[in-house]
């Protein structure tokens, strides 16, 4: 089904249009052009290519009103204009929920005359949950995840400068202590280079527990594992026993103790600091978001 | 606390929208998000806590990539110099050839 590009003659601004994709408007089919809740097959990459930048090239904003809207299936959708968002693959761009589009519409909406894609952690989760680039499975994930555990920060403890020893000891205790009484299992810490052995059990009860994930959650989970490198900080930090700046700064314990020691270096330090804390923050939500089951009741207005 | 945690997300919006942040989607959801969750008699109620987090939460990821960008742009922001500039660094200038480079169209 194709619409040649003189049909299309629609006064529209923005870079999208203007300069090289002229050629490309009769193999493709606009979104603006369809009503509002049909999902429109993809554009070609070189547009989806144009739209999200690359490395060397940035793209300027190209809309002034960002806002949201439900489309069929009760999934939300954002419009940047007048135009719908679409993933990097070219998919629509549609989430669970009202809170997490607002939350993604946020993003883009504060970003000011270039876009920087490094600060949208919420629109990039979203696009690799959408796309899942890698084909993984929810079998791949679990699995992953519980490798993970062998090497959790947590586990592996130094045996000197004591100072650093008492610290581990004062700060990753209570979490181990609440890990294993909350999920009934045994992880325990070791000082040796091979790190603790995880009976099988406990990999078994952590099995079962992500199975309760659906695949988004487990998408922003395996993110936050990522970024704190250690399963337990994450799911102290998604079951609310952990706050966001707390979960950081256990992850990062030896190098806040190394800044307290010899001194604070803002341009790596800090800098490190609140990427973390924003990526971490963004797994976090995207993980609470993406498992809540909120039921929408619709109240009949008396007008 | 809840208190606390809703007037720092406010303050994030207006610091990152400008003027009309009282209209925007994110504004009027927090500010409906709390409302309702102070109608729950309950001190401890679980509903209650989870949704504090939340917030904190988004107060945290708001915070902190506008502290990220702001280093990123005082620190990290200016690029790489053109190698004319590296060049006249050491006092030295690129060669001129009038006919172009070889390769170059």
């Amino acid at each position: 089904m194709y619409r040649k590009g003189t049909d299309l003659k629609i006064a529209v601004k923005g870079q999208l249009m203007q300069k090289r994709y002229h050629r490309q408007f009769g193999q493709v089919i606009w979104p603006f052009a369809f009503p509002q809740a049909q999902h429109v097959p993809s554009l070609s990459t070189h547009l989806q290519q144009a739209k999200y930048g690359s490395a060397t090239t940035e793209r300027k904003k190209f809309y002034e009103n960002v806002s949201i809207s439900q489309g069929e299936g009760g999934l939300f959708e954002i419009n940047l204009d007048k135009r719908k968002l679409k993933t990097p693959g070219g998919k629509l761009f549609t989430v669970p929920n009202e809170a997490l589009a607002i939350a993604v519409a946020t993003e883009w909406d504060v970003q000011k005359d270039t876009l920087k894609f490094y600060t949208m952690h919420l629109t990039t989760l979203c696009n690799t949950a959408l796309d899942n680039p890698t084909q993984r499975t929810k079998e791949q994930m679990i699995s992953a995840a519980l490798k993970f555990l062998e090497t959790d920060t947590i586990c592996y403890r130094v045996e000197e400068p004591p100072a650093l020893v008492e610290l581990q000891r004062n700060e990753w205790d209570p979490v181990m202590n609440w890990i294993e009484q909350r999920y009934n299992v045994i992880i325990g810490s070791s000082a040796s280079i091979m790190g603790p052995q995880i009976p099988e059990e406990t990999k078994e009860t952590f099995c079962q527990h992500l199975n309760s994930y659906n695949v988004w959650s487990l998408t922003g989970l395996e993110y936050v594992i990522t970024q704190l490198k250690s399963l337990i900080l994450s799911f102290g930090l998604i079951d609310r026993h952990l706050s966001v700046e707390q979960a950081v700064l256990l992850s990062r314990l030896e190098e806040e103790y190394q800044i307290q020691r010899w001194g604070n270096v803002e341009w790596v330090h800090d800098y490190d600091m609140y990427e973390l804390r924003a990526r971490t923050a963004a797994g976090a939500m995207f993980v609470h978001l993406s498992s809540e089951s909120t039921a929408v009741k619709k109240k009949i207005l008396q007008d | 606390m809840a208190a606390v945690t809703c007037r720092g997300i406010l303050k994030e919006i207006r610091i990152a929208k400008g003027s009309d942040y009282r209209n925007t989607l994110v504004y009027k959801y927090v500010l409906e998000q709390f409302k309702r969750n102070q109608v729950t008699g309950a001190q401890f109620c679980r509903a209650r806590m989870e949704a504090l987090h939340a917030a904190r939460t988004y107060l945290c990821l708001l915070t902190s990539t506008r502290l990220h960008l702001r280093l990123h742009e005082r620190y990290h922001g200016r690029g790489e110099r053109a190698p004319e500039e590296v060049a006249g660094l050491v006092g030295l200038r690129l060669p001129t050839q009038p006919g172009g480079k070889g390769w170059e169209t």
